[in-house]
Formats: structure tokens, sequence, C-alpha cells
């Protein structure tokens, strides 16, 4: 039952118009930021107001919604972002990723392959992937005006003359359609290969930084390498100690002061799923 | 209340906003997101000339900070009550719309439309074109939102070329016939066949 003291999806419905024009322009450009009049929100900025304010001006009162944080359905940020959809739009909520039809993600894609009808929010802190390599807004613009991104060849490149490989594990730059360098927010760059040709509309909300931007379906995503240092998806070397999974990305999780150690899936409703199949890890117990 | 209102200005609005326009951007969002899907949309009763989906678009995108302008037919007495009652657009010259609303022979030259700017490609406007029949023969689509190729019943295939040739500026249009809309973005690639 929505809380009648707000507007469906709590946004009003002229802060809805402009987000949803910002997103239709974001689609239009694969890969461009585009500024947003962002609101306050009733939570914390870093705690995903771009990505709920995105999601308010997608929501319809038939969705199914999830909510994943790192990957976990059961962290404080998704089961705080779910209540408050719970409460202000009335729209269901599900764990399981291959129901939802709206999915708001913390810095992870689901294990489970998106379909076409799902929509993949993401919540971005920074979303000028050169904004650590140049800090002045008026020349990042200008670099991306005149497709001018040598200085992010020069940071992977320092990174292979320092470590020997590209070193930057998460918020891998990727460059969209050919054109746009774009930050594919802090998720770790296992998922990258999972950004292109995707069936499902990717969604990027930076609320702090007030830009949106959007990945269409099907949209050719490259992440940046070198034709000698190829990208690589990394993860853990292990399987899941919970179900056994040797192709999902992994949490390191410290059980004692003595060493010990386990690695687990980050996605939980992929690792429960596996474990209600019968997948039994190193440390896990038949459910 | 003047004579001058008619009861067609003050009817034909959503009459549950919030629903039926998070409803409506849904369906626009999937068919701009995906160049070639035909859906349809519900919820409002514009004035003739304009069509349901039209009426929809302008109900769900516009509102009084998007300058509006209304060509051909559409710019009659009728739409212009009706959007200054439900919308509140301001009606602009087809330079300086955001929002531009009519049938692609009424919106010539679509030259003049705005295409955004170099370091601001999304200052563009976004074309509300009406036509008399919409479906997935015709030109070949292919590009962003595409898994391979499609087809939908363009009015012409050489103004979305040089509008692709502008990428990443250029104009973004949505196709309504009758209660259905199609979108496409400046993105696709567009081929006669």
């Amino acid at each position: 039952m929505t809380d009648q003291a707000y507007n469906f999806a709590y946004l009003d419905e002229q802060t809805k118009r402009m987000i949803r024009r910002a997103i239709l322009k974001g689609i239009a450009v694969p890969g461009y930021q585009v500024p947003f009049a962002s609101r306050e929100m009733p939570m914390p900025y870093g705690w995903g107001t771009g990505g709920v304010q995105v999601t308010a001006a997608c929501l319809v009162p038939e969705d199914l919604l999830k909510v994943i944080d790192q990957g976990a359905d059961d962290t404080t940020n998704a089961v705080s972002i779910r209540k408050f959809f719970q409460r202000t739009a009335g729209v269901a909520t599900t764990e399981a990723t291959a129901e939802a039809t709206v999915i708001q993600t913390r810095h992870r894609i689901p294990e489970v392959p998106l379909t076409e009808g799902q929509i993949l929010v993401y919540q971005v802190p920074i979303p000028e992937p050169l904004r650590f390599l140049e800090p002045r807004e008026t020349e990042t613009r200008k670099m991306h005006e005149l497709e001018e991104y040598g200085l992010m060849h020069v940071k992977l490149y320092e990174d292979i003359a320092r470590h020997g490989e590209i070193a930057t594990s998460y918020a891998y730059p990727v460059k969209v359609e050919g054109r746009y360098v774009m930050d594919p927010s802090p998720i770790p760059k296992f998922d990258n290969p999972k950004l292109g040709q995707s069936p499902a509309i990717q969604l990027f909300g930076a609320g702090r930084e007030q830009r949106i931007y959007a990945l269409p379906p099907y949209s050719d995503v490259v992440s940046l390498d070198f034709d000698d240092h190829p990208f690589q998806a990394s993860k853990a070397p292990h399987d899941c100690d919970l179900c056994g999974a040797k192709d999902s990305y992994l949490d390191e999780v410290i059980t004692d002061d003595a060493g010990g150690r386990m690695f687990v899936c980050s996605d939980t409703d992929f690792c429960a799923g596996r474990r209600a199949e019968g997948h039994v890890g190193r440390l896990g117990e038949p459910v | 209340m003047t004579a001058t209102i008619s009861g067609d200005t003050l009817s034909g609005g959503f009459t549950e906003a919030p629903m039926q326009s998070a409803r409506a951007f849904r369906e626009i969002l999937e068919v701009l997101a995906r160049p070639g899907l035909i859906r349809t949309v519900t919820g409002a009763a514009p004035p003739a000339p304009l069509s349901i989906a039209a009426g929809v678009a302008l109900l769900t995108l516009t509102d009084p900070t998007t300058p509006l302008h209304l060509a051909g037919a559409a710019d009659c007495q009728p739409v212009r009550d009706w959007v200054a009652f439900h919308i509140g657009a301001p009606l602009v010259a087809a330079e300086e719309a955001d929002f531009a609303l009519g049938t692609w022979d009424a919106l010539q030259p679509v030259a003049r439309f705005r295409i955004g700017q170099p370091d601001y490609p999304d200052r563009s406007a976004t074309l509300i074109v009406e036509l008399d029949r919409l479906t997935n023969h015709g030109p070949a689509l292919s590009g962003p939102g595409i898994a391979l190729s499609t087809w939908l019943s363009l009015p012409e295939t050489a103004a979305f070329r040089a509008n692709r040739a502008l990428f990443p500026l250029g104009y973004d249009c949505l196709f309504t016939c009758g209660d259905r809309l199609a979108g496409l973005p400046r993105s696709t690639r567009v081929e006669n066949i």
C-alpha cells in the first residue's frame, strides 16, 4: 500500500519529467553524461541518490523491483532502498534476478544474464572517467567533445610500466559505440564484458554529481586496453566455498584471526539459487 | 470562465497523472532504446488533428520548462488551448524548440531544429512526428538498441542519414500513429532496402 503522503515513487511529476527527458537524451547519445537537476533525497549522498532518482522516474506500479548492494540483497543499502520504494511506490519486490523488471544495483551486475524487458539502474559516485586525471570540468567536457582520450591511455600505460599489468580492477573505463569513454561505475572489471550487447536497458545515475547516462540494449562497449596487454576480466582464483561455483565473482571473508578465510559468491541470489539446486562448496552444507 | 474555452480544452488530459505518465514513459523509453519497436500507449484524448500517442508523449515529456513548436495542422487554436491548459509549454519557433510536433511534411525543413552543441549534445530537439502508417516495413535500421537489424516505415531516409552523420549531435524522433508509437534516436543507422 502506497503511503498516501507521497506522490507515486516519491518524486513530484515535474521532477520526474525532467529526469525522464535526461534519460531519453542519454539513451540517444550512449555513454554521454547528461546533466540533470538532481534533487535532495531522504538519504545521504553516496547512498545511491542518483540511482534512486532514475529508478523513481522509471518505475510503474506493475514493476517487480530488486535492489542489490555489491551483489547482495540483504545489506543495509539494498534493504533501505527496497523499503523506500515499497513504501512510496507500492511496488512488489523480489530477490530473484530473473523475475525482476527493474534492478537497482550498487557496484555489481548480476551473474544471471539479463533479458529484454529488464532495466538495470546503477548507482554512480563519480560519473566522469577522466576526473582523477583532470579535475577541471571545463577541461574534461572539452576532452569528451574532441574525443581526446589520450590521457586515459597514458594512465593505463603507466599502470603497466609500474605494475607489469593494468592494475585498475574496478570502475574500469570503457568506450561506448566507438565514441564516448564512460565510467561503468565501480563494478569489478570482471563484470565489464556483461556491459556490451546486453538485452537489458542500462541506466546510470549520479546524484551528487548530477549526471545521468545510459547504454541502450545491444550497444558496443569495449574495455580500453592495448594490443599487447589485452583486457582481462579477473576474479579471485577460487571456487565459491558455499555453492562451488567456478565462474562467479567472489568476496573474500575473513573467518578467524589465524588466517582463516573463505570465498563466497558476491551475488547472493545466484549463490542461494545454486545451493537450492544441490550444489555444495568446500565449506557449504547441503540445503 | 470565458466563452472561448470549450469543454474539449479542459478534458483529454491524464486522469491519474503519476501512474499514467509512468506507464507512458516506460513505453517511450522502450521504443527509443529499441528503435523499430512499436508500442501502444493510452490515457490522452487530445483535440484533432493530434493522435492519442502524440498527446500522451506531450503530457509525459513536456511542461512549462520545455519550449514546444507546433507545425502545420497541429498549430491550430484547439491544440494551442489544450497545450496551454494541460501542459503550459511555451509555444516557440522551430529553431528554439526542445520539442516539435507535426507531420513529417509540416516539420520540413528539419535541418532547422536544434542538434545540440559539441560539448552538450543533449541540448537538442525531440521531434514528435505524426505518421499515417506505422509498421515494421520500410528502411532497415541498425545501431544501438537493435540486436541485428529491423525495419520501420520511415517517411524518408535521406534526412535520417544526414542526422546520423552529425552524431553525437542531431535531433531524436518519436513517430506516432493513432495510439501506437516508435522511436528513432540520432544514433540509428538507416538504410534503404
